[in-house]
């Protein structure tokens, strides 16, 4: 009781420092413990920082139809016979330089996957919330469509968003249009499994004493949602997010790779796969085989950095 | 006499990133066949930790690190978990606090019963059924060769109990455990419950170790108590000594915050502050910092149990201590 | 921005009680989905939680409402805050009826004056919230403080008044104890200078040194702002040292009502003897303890008639088929034939 004698409350209940309270927690803690998960990590930021870091680091820009020649198609890496500085890895057909093309394919799969595993996140949560704070009808309405939905891969209903699309605007589309269609199909056929959670998390949440305090105080309910009962359900979340965006990474690239993605112009990794598919048995294998380890190496690592974080905010294993 | 079980000096750590966190530190007591010792004690204080040591089922890394346990006179602690495996139900039985997680859900009384009793006794299946039937109209359970074949859920919580009383009695052990077993219980069952495990174990001569947080069940039950705090044992005794005429001031306190049925009080009596986290427990006598009679020795002594009347107790009013170390 | 101190008064004020209840009652609907009682062909299940409660509360009173599982105790609680609905009967706060229909600025002043303190420390605390936050939740939802000056002042002023350190405000709910925990629950409920707190088992949860501690601190501040409890609880020796007047409630009745010392020494109801009878003896006399029968039954399924039939003693033929009215027995209002007919 010394301290209050001597400050007014409002210099006691100045917060403590968050950095600090962030590093000797627990979380980081099993972190730095745990090689794999370190590994894991280093990969990916590897992968997202070299993505990122795209226009500076590729020796050519991929995209840009005037630094690319026919006469260089079919390159192979540098250190076999034929190859040739600037392009390390190789050229495909059309002349690109495969590393470049890596670099800047993985800024679309990865914008794309984040994206949509956002827009996922975000569309899930909000109706897990409404479903289990509502109860009744309302719930029974939103995990009906969930069940309905789930019965259909994710695939499909990527396609059937993207092919309405290509109807709607007709083939011709820019882009940006392209970009958003990829997220949106991914997205939404993604949400359920946040949605379910979610409303498993509130159910159990609306029934507790706090939510009672708040609701006699007359708060009212969009704002106990969203402040009360969601700080406390977004725990699972972020394991969920974590593994889905590996999957949504995934699901582009089949896209791509199905021909139902981004344009051949712009390729990501999978359209590179899929272009590097018909050379593999003409022996030119590095246009199929570069990207598809750069896709597995981001996908694993993601995976691992989610199952590391599900263990480490598990309660009930630490 | 050989006592039933024998603790000495019983140790338990846990080893965390931020330390060893001692649980229970340096107890020992005895209990004798037949009778019955109360363990009580805050929440933190160590007595269901005490009752897990017993009977081995520490969670590792949690684990024994010192001291002895024994069961007629031979050790059990060190055992290898088959044959503590055989001592747990034949010897020692537990009564745990909520029946709906200390009996399975998915098998009916009866085949629960009857296996316990074939794994530990030499029955056969049919004579085993006689038995659990038998044990069932003891523990007073109505019509019992209908609800023998009852799946748990179809009992209220205080027949469940029963059944577990039932349960643990089912191969004759020397000593039961229970470890709150009617907290979870209304008061009117709790009263039915304690008179039930108290005339049971008096029938079948086994010996209990009641730990509750509830002094009032143990002024029920127990010929014995002992009274734990942050680990340790702070005074063991007869139980009326113990519950009229406390010794250290923590059972005084503690008796005193006690609301009573029969007269009134203004004011509870309070022991200010609360039991010390494991992380951070107090040098000395640990119950120093709220102890309204704390002098010299305490906070750098560590008191042992010493015998005081028909007690013994833990504490520097009663034992006089060493006066040249304090003068250091 | 101090808090109001009227005046500290010993005695129970007779005048207009400050909360009524009247044939209070309520009915829970737990039956099956649709869909499973049409395909599987069953009946709707109805769970009388309460029925036909009537008591009141004075001012600066202490009113206990005592029984064990299944008594709708909670219930009764819940409905008197206006947390649940009540399908029959009607809560009167100080003359105004809850139930009726009211602009939102006459039932926000009404809720101002009444708060609730939960059972469980652990669960009534928002544990992603830290403790100032929570203390001012209601300061800021009331409008009573608004700049973070302001705040910071009450809610540090509140802190001190439950025992607690203002610095403890920027803590998290996990770093207290569950003493401590309790204790930020109670500054959360004085935050808007209530006068109507209903406690539901507000110390069940706590060791008993540190019960002794919050109802110590619940009785100091009764005396000191004036504050009217209601005060629900299992546990007899507690309620004994709080209250002034307890409502005795089995399956979802009130049996027997009574002013504290009045039940204790001369209990009438079957079950309120019982009760009494079932608590363990810590004075050790020794006492001669009449066998309990029999445990709560079902309230989906209660039996007709009286409901404590089964277990009673003194039960007899009208018991099994008449549900008894409240009659008055001395200064105690009880619901029982047998002392309606002066037979116990």
């Amino acid at each position: 009781m010394t301290a209050a004698a001597e400050h007014p409350p409002e210099v006691l209940m100045r917060r403590p420092s968050r950095l600090r309270a962030i590093l000797d927690s627990d979380l980081v803690y099993s972190f730095l413990r745990s090689k794999v998960t370190v590994a894991a990590a280093i990969v990916t930021l590897v992968i997202v920082l070299a993505a990122v870091f795209a226009p500076y680091i590729a020796p050519k820009n991929p995209y840009d139809l005037t630094q690319i020649s026919i006469l260089d198609s079919n390159n192979p890496p540098i250190w076999m016979e034929g190859g040739a500085w600037p392009y390390i890895l190789g050229t495909d057909d059309q002349g690109r330089d495969v590393f470049s093309t890596i670099l800047y394919g993985s800024r679309q799969s990865i914008a794309i996957g984040l994206m949509a595993t956002l827009f996922a996140g975000m569309l899930g949560i909000a109706l897990g919330l409404f479903a289990g704070y509502a109860g009744g009808t309302t719930d029974a309405i939103i995990m009906r469509a969930a069940d309905i939905q789930s019965t259909f891969p994710a695939i499909l209903i990527a396609m059937l968003i993207d092919g309405t699309s290509r109807a709607l605007f007709g083939e011709q589309r820019n882009e940006t249009v392209v970009f958003w269609v990829m997220v949106l199909s991914i997205g939404l056929s993604f949400w359920v499994q946040y949605a379910r959670t979610v409303r498993g998390s509130t159910l159990v949440e609306k029934s507790k004493d706090y939510v009672l305090a708040a609701r006699l105080i007359g708060i009212h309910p969009a704002k106990i949602l969203f402040r009360h009962v969601l700080p406390n359900v977004v725990g699972p979340v972020l394991v969920i997010a974590t593994i889905n965006l590996a999957l949504a990474i995934i699901t582009e690239a089949t896209l791509s790779f199905l021909g139902l993605g981004l344009p051949p112009t712009q390729p990501s990794l999978g359209t590179l796969i899929q272009i590097g598919q018909k050379f593999l048995f003409a022996g030119e294998w590095w246009i199929a085989i570069f990207p598809g380890i750069t896709l597995a190496a981001l996908v694993l690592a993601v995976n691992l950095l989610g199952d590391w974080l599900r263990d480490a905010l598990n309660p009930k294993l630490r | 006499m050989t006592p039933v079980l024998s603790v000495q000096n019983l140790r338990v750590e846990f080893p965390t990133r931020r330390g060893v966190l001692t649980a229970i530190d340096d107890i020992s007591f005895d209990i004798a066949p037949g009778e019955v010792l109360g363990v009580v004690g805050e929440s933190g204080a160590g007595k269901s930790i005490t009752g897990t040591a017993i009977i081995g089922l520490i969670e590792p890394p949690g684990h024994i690190a010192g001291g002895q346990v024994l069961l007629r006179g031979s050790r059990i602690d060190n055992l290898p978990p088959d044959e503590m495996r055989r001592i747990r139900g034949k010897r020692i039985g537990m009564v745990f606090q909520d029946p709906l997680t200390s009996l399975n859900p998915l098998y009916r009384i009866g085949d629960q019963l009857t296996e316990t009793i074939t794994t530990h006794t030499n029955l056969s299946g049919s004579q085993a059924r006689q038995k659990a039937l038998s044990l069932l109209t003891e523990v007073g359970i109505p019509a019992p060769e209908q609800r023998i074949d009852n799946y748990p859920h179809q009992f209220s919580g205080g027949m469940r109990q029963r059944v577990v009383l039932a349960l643990a009695l089912a191969a004759e052990p020397e000593l039961v455990i229970a470890d709150e077993p009617t907290t979870a219980l209304d008061v009117s069952v709790q009263a039915q419950i304690i008179a039930l495990l108290k005339r049971l174990c008096a029938q079948h001569g086994a010996a209990v170790m009641l730990i509750t947080h509830d002094m009032g069940v143990i002024a029920e039950t127990a010929d014995r108590v002992a009274v734990m705090y942050a680990g340790r044992i702070a005074e063991i005794g007869p139980v009326r000594d113990v519950i009229k005429q406390p010794l250290h001031p923590y059972t005084k306190g503690l008796m005193g915050s006690i609301p009573s049925l029969t007269h009134d009080s203004d004011r509870l009596v309070q022991i200010p502050g609360s039991m010390p986290r494991l992380t951070a427990i107090p040098s000395g006598c640990p119950f120093h910092p709220r102890c309204p009679r704390a002098f010299t020795p305490c906070p750098t002594f560590r008191p042992e149990l010493a015998p005081e009347q028909n007690s013994q107790v833990a504490c520097w009013l009663y034992t006089p201590f060493p006066v040249a170390a304090a003068a250091e | 921005m101090s808090l109001v101190a009227p005046a500290p008064s010993a005695a129970v004020e007779p005048a207009k009680p400050l909360v009524e209840v009247k044939g209070l009652g309520r009915v829970f609907d737990v039956s099956k989905p649709w869909l499973n009682r049409v395909t599987e062909g069953l009946p709707r299940r109805l769970l009388t939680a309460a029925a036909d409660v009537t008591f009141s509360i004075g001012r600066r009173e202490t009113f206990a409402l005592v029984g064990e599982s299944g008594s709708g105790k909670s219930t009764v609680a819940k409905m008197v805050v206006g947390l649940i609905a009540p399908t029959t009967g009607e809560v009167i706060i100080d003359g105004v009826s809850m139930s009726a229909r009211r602009q939102e600025s006459e039932r926000r002043r009404l809720r101002r004056r009444i708060q609730m303190i939960f059972q469980d420390p652990y669960a009534s605390l928002n544990p992603r919230w830290r403790a100032l936050d929570i203390i001012a939740e209601p300061l800021r939802a009331f409008g009573i403080a608004q700049s973070t000056t302001q705040i910071a002042q009450r809610v540090g002023e509140l802190l001190r008044l439950v025992g607690l350190d203002p610095a403890d405000g920027t803590k998290y709910p996990h770093e207290f104890s569950g003493g401590q925990r309790q204790r930020i629950a109670i500054a959360r409920a004085l935050a808007c200078n209530p006068e109507f707190i209903v406690c539901d088992e507000p110390t069940s949860a706590l060791d008993v040194s540190v019960q002794a501690q919050i109802l110590n601190l619940m009785r100091d501040l009764q005396d000191r702002f004036g504050l009217t409890y209601l005060f629900i609880s299992h546990n007899l020796a507690v309620v004994r040292h709080m209250a002034n007047r307890i409502g005795v409630m089995y399956l979802g009745r009130l049996v027997e009502v009574a002013p504290a010392r009045e039940m204790f020494a001369r209990p009438k109801h079957p079950y309120t003897r019982m009760l009494l009878d079932a608590v363990p003896d810590l004075d050790l006399t020794g006492r001669k303890r009449k066998p309990v029968e029999g445990e709560v039954p079902n309230p989906i399924d209660p039996p007709p008639g009286c409901p404590f039939h089964p277990r009673c003693p003194s039960a007899f033929e009208r018991c099994r088929v008449e549900v008894p009215l409240p009659i008055a027995a001395g200064v105690a209002t009880v619901r029982c034939h047998a002392v309606e007919e002066g037979r116990i």
